[in-house]
């Protein structure tokens, strides 16, 4: 049975589900559109941090975090930022490891810290601004 | 080549398509590569920005660390480098959104625009440290 020659299988059953996930023009798009809005919020934070701020102060920082502008722009920074650094990371992780156990181990890693660490980082532009 | 046709040469490895080691280094070669390192770079520079968030929002205390680590030399500098890498994974990524138009493709094109990514890549942090010593609230 375990010789490909003796199974009842075709050649084509054996090979269904091997291939493409049929997930990657999605992914392809996601990464794009993510790329975009990061075009604007990404030049956006680095020219208001720099005019906005004195240096990286707790006082200048809770300023700055306390502006709605800047606390919504924040907010939907992390949701880009994280969104597209996930899709990259996972391209990377799955090109150079190949032992299956850590590969899954890191894009397990790479989902549920990211997604930790960005709902972490909008609920602290929050508490900064409607108090603990 | 003769030695192919001896019988124990079925079992030696097989050629595997040729890697970094035998191309002639060439510029779109490299920004291929700053694209994916800058990105891993940006990754850590993400981090970095979450744990920003976190620790202002958890009070003064435990925001200490973090905001010493900024101010200090090497956080500046990392700061810097880390300008340096968004200006490049930028630069670069616009390039690709011309590429997927299906644009800029011709040899010459890709490379001149390369060039202006990498450029520009040295350029950025030059113009916001200029824009922070020159343009905003002064210290």
């Amino acid at each position: 049975m375990s010789s490909p020659q003796r199974s009842m299988r075709t050649p084509l059953g054996r090979v269904r589900a091997y291939g493409a996930s049929g997930q990657g023009t999605g992914t392809f798009i996601g990464q794009r559109v993510s790329a975009a809005a990061l075009v604007i919020l990404g030049l956006w934070f680095l020219i208001s941090v720099v005019l906005q701020m004195h240096g990286p102060g707790f006082v200048d920082s809770i300023d700055f975090l306390t502006s709605p502008l800047n606390a919504v722009g924040v907010i939907l920074l992390v949701v880009a930022a994280f969104y597209h650094m996930r899709i990259g990371m996972k391209e990377v992780i799955e090109d150079y490891i190949q032992k299956h156990s850590t590969k899954t181990l890191l894009l397990l890693l790479n989902t549920l810290v990211l997604i930790a660490l960005g709902v972490g980082a909008i609920f602290a532009v929050l508490i900064v601004n409607f108090g603990a | 080549m003769a030695g192919a046709t001896r019988p124990q040469d079925k079992f030696r490895e097989r050629p595997i398509a040729p890697h970094l080691q035998v191309w002639r280094w060439h510029i779109t070669m490299a920004t291929s590569i700053l694209h994916r390192a800058t990105g891993v770079a940006l990754y850590g520079g993400a981090i970095l920005f979450a744990a920003w968030l976190i620790t202002i929002a958890a009070g003064a205390e435990s925001y200490r660390y973090v905001g010493g680590l900024l101010a200090s030399p090497v956080g500046q500098l990392g700061l810097y480098l880390l300008v340096a890498a968004f200006a490049f994974h930028l630069a670069n990524g616009i390039r690709h959104f011309i590429f997927d138009t299906g644009a800029g493709l011709k040899p010459s094109d890709a490379d001149s625009t390369a060039w202006f990514a990498i450029l520009f890549a040295i350029a950025a942090p030059v113009g916001l440290w200029v824009l922070v010593t020159f343009g905003g609230l002064h210290r």
